[in-house]
């Protein structure tokens, strides 16, 4: 247990212990667990041995990976292993008595969108998924982490885990953040600034005037590619933003149980004096529209730049690898950002599928028309519903794009039937860039939502600020 | 779970950094249940065209290379999204222990649990190993787990340092759920504190 001036990392981490083993790893107590799809190798290692599920009121089932977006009839789905994959999760969580938003549930959708939307997720929690972008939730001032499908069956089982204690990271963004910047700039910054493999064995804070100016949505956008930075989590410490986001959600506290979690959520926020493992800052005013031009989430470049010219890197490893991201990517050196077209835009993902987004994304698109096939993908049904009540599908509509009915990860991970061909060039507010993350040979560059739709709507990698847009 | 003591054979160097999830295993493999056919999924889109020939000149298409089963790589091997099936499929492919200069960490994590060890080694050391297993098609690396040293071609030998709690686990082949439940008294109280608290 740390002493003195703690972080709010501290503060929770102490007091989820359960104990210490002499090689001083901690068993930490787990508050949320969500489950999709992948996890049926954890039940899997669960029943075999003969274990069911020790905590079924802290474990929540909610299929989204490999849903159809198109309707959820059987021809909808990409197959029948599709099917019965979904089926299965479903057969799990009722044998388990776990929680499931199922298929026809409004408020189904992608787990990291459906947890804070819930009020499931709660400041102080420690929260735990089989997927990396849990850090999402730390948005909430929660320690909320990715695992694999053995400690997913361990958490099943024991509703603990042992962690070594990571470092602690604290990320200052300084400044104003300036029209026409979203979040998904801010963070795609920051990970251009401190790599992919920047954040490695850190949990980060992030902190400063222009993180405390983020809307909750922002936040977890900002949250959710922590792990591209290779941290291990991602929070933000929980405000007045918070609480007023918290309240009133179904499954918030309520009445003196409200009160009581109100103070307990104030004693949060890292103490003034804690010391951080490692401090960095940036000047939030400079952030400009951000795009990636290779294969890994570090690659990211303001809109105004250029392709970067390997023959300028003096390293010969590093050289050849930059070459080869640019054959795969079909890019020239040299030639600006703006000069690359695209053959599909996606608006979606656990990055940026909630109301604002999909405001940010109408913002452009109304009175333009796509130039090239686009899909927005809602991050839950009730995100599609309000976005419904406010008229932003018939804004999508009428642009030429296609609004999906369903909520899911759907072209993200590209295992739903959604996909990018084969050397085709998707604009995405997804959080990857990975080679073959959208399908085989795809090209995915890596945007936020407003910028997006500036792609669709011009055909091309475009600044949005020349749409007038944010 | 196997456990692992140490292991000589054959290592094949793969220069680029970032080896994410994605490549070890694509995507659209992880809805398969863990039988057979785990081990051809093993950087399936690298080794493989879209006609299912093999890409010439890649590590693993190349002779003395077919039969490694350690790696060693450069930065952040395994970063990317938190599917064990990336951990599966390097087993059943018969690989035992990759190094690198860093991992992701879920990556890092999920070896642990299934016998693979992951070693870190300064940059200069992983350098040097590469670059003697690029002289030297073929040669071996011995990983000692009880010793914590590397040894390659060339008189090459680092010691590295490891978390002895997953030392302890990967070389008794423990598993996890059945040591954590000899902490089952601990849990059950601090449960009842904890809840009595209202969370
Ligand atoms: S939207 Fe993409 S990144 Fe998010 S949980 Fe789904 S597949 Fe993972």
């Amino acid at each position: 247990m740390a002493t003195g001036p703690r972080t709010m990392f501290d503060k929770i981490w102490d007091r989820h212990a359960i104990t210490q083993n002499e090689a001083g790893q901690t068993l930490l107590f787990v508050d949320r667990h969500f489950c999709h799809e992948l996890s049926f190798h954890a039940y899997n290692m669960l029943h075999g041995r003969g274990m069911s599920v020790r905590r079924p009121a802290r474990t929540f089932a909610i299929p989204d990976h490999y849903t159809p977006t198109t309707g959820l009839e059987k021809s909808d789905y990409a197959s029948e292993a599709h099917d019965a994959l979904v089926a299965n999760l479903c057969n799990n969580a009722e044998r388990n008595d776990v929680t499931l938003f199922g298929l026809d549930d409004e408020r189904r959708g992608i787990i990291h969108v459906v947890g804070p939307e819930q009020g499931i997720t709660l400041p102080g929690q420690i929260v735990v998924v089989g997927d990396s972008h849990t850090s999402t939730h730390g948005a909430m001032g929660t320690f909320a982490f990715g695992i694999g499908a053995s400690d997913v069956s361990h958490v099943l089982a024991t509703q603990t885990l042992w962690q070594p204690r990571p470092k602690t990271m604290r990320i200052t963004v300084t400044g104003e953040r300036p029209v026409g910047v979203s979040a998904k700039d801010v963070i795609l910054t920051i990970i251009g600034h401190i790599g992919a493999a920047g954040g490695t064995g850190h949990v980060i804070e992030y902190a400063g005037p222009v993180i405390e100016a983020l809307s909750i949505e922002e936040r977890l956008t900002v949250c959710n590619m922590s792990i591209e930075a290779g941290a291990r989590a991602g929070m933000v410490a929980p405000d007045d933003t918070t609480y007023a986001y918290i309240e009133g959600r179904p499954y918030a506290p309520k009445g003196e149980d409200w009160e009581k979690s109100l103070a307990f959520w104030k004693t949060l926020p890292t103490d003034p004096g804690a010391m951080f493992d490692r401090e960095v800052a940036l000047d939030g005013s400079k952030i400009a529209p951000m795009v990636t031009w290779g294969t890994s989430p570090e690659d990211a470049l303001p809109i105004t730049g250029a392709v970067p010219d390997p023959g300028a890197v003096a390293d010969a490893e590093k050289r050849a690898a930059m070459e080869r991201k640019l054959s795969y990517m079909g890019l020239r050196a040299g030639m600006r950002l703006t000069d690359i077209e695209v053959d599909k835009v996606f608006v979606g993902s656990c990055t940026n599928s909630r109301i604002e987004d999909l405001r940010a994304a109408a913002a452009i698109a109304t009175g333009r028309k796509a130039k090239v096939e686009t899909i927005i993908v809602p991050g839950s049904g009730l995100v599609r519903a309000q976005a419904e009540r406010e008229g932003l599908d018939r804004i999508f509509i009428d642009a030429g794009m296609d609004w999906r009915a369903e909520a899911g990860c759907s072209m993200c991970l590209a295992v739903n039937g959604d996909s990018v061909g084969p050397q085709q060039r998707c604009a995405s507010t997804s959080n990857r860039n990975f080679e073959g993350r959208q399908g085989r040979g795809a090209r995915t560059h890596l945007v936020g939502p407003a910028m997006a739709m500036a792609a669709a709507v011009t055909g091309r990698l475009t600044d949005v600020r020349a749409l007038g847009g944010a | 779970m196997e456990p692992f003591i140490r292991h000589t054979a054959v290592a094949a160097p793969m220069d680029n950094d970032n080896i994410d999830t994605d490549q070890i295993i694509p995507g659209r493999y992880l809805m398969m249940p863990r039988d057979e056919r785990y081990k051809t999924y093993c950087f399936h889109d690298l080794r493989l065209d879209d006609n299912g020939d093999e890409v010439e000149g890649y590590v693993l298409n190349r002779d003395p290379f077919r039969s490694a089963s350690i790696i060693v790589a450069g930065h952040n091997f395994g970063c990317g999204s938190s599917r064990e099936g990336a951990v599966f499929t390097l087993v059943d492919a018969g690989f035992r222990s990759v190094i690198a200069t860093s991992f992701g960490d879920i990556f890092y994590n999920n070896s642990f649990n299934n016998g693979l060890l992951p070693v870190v080694l300064p940059e200069d050391a992983v350098n040097a190993l590469r670059a003697a297993l690029h002289d030297n098609p073929g040669a071996e690396v011995t990983v000692d787990l009880e010793a914590q040293t590397v040894t390659g071609p060339g008189n090459l030998n680092f010691s590295f340092e490891i978390d002895p709690h997953r030392r302890h686990r990967l070389l008794n082949g423990l598993d996890a759920v059945g040591y954590t439940l000899t902490f089952e008294d601990k849990i059950t109280d601090f449960e009842r504190r904890y809840e009595a608290d209202g969370r």
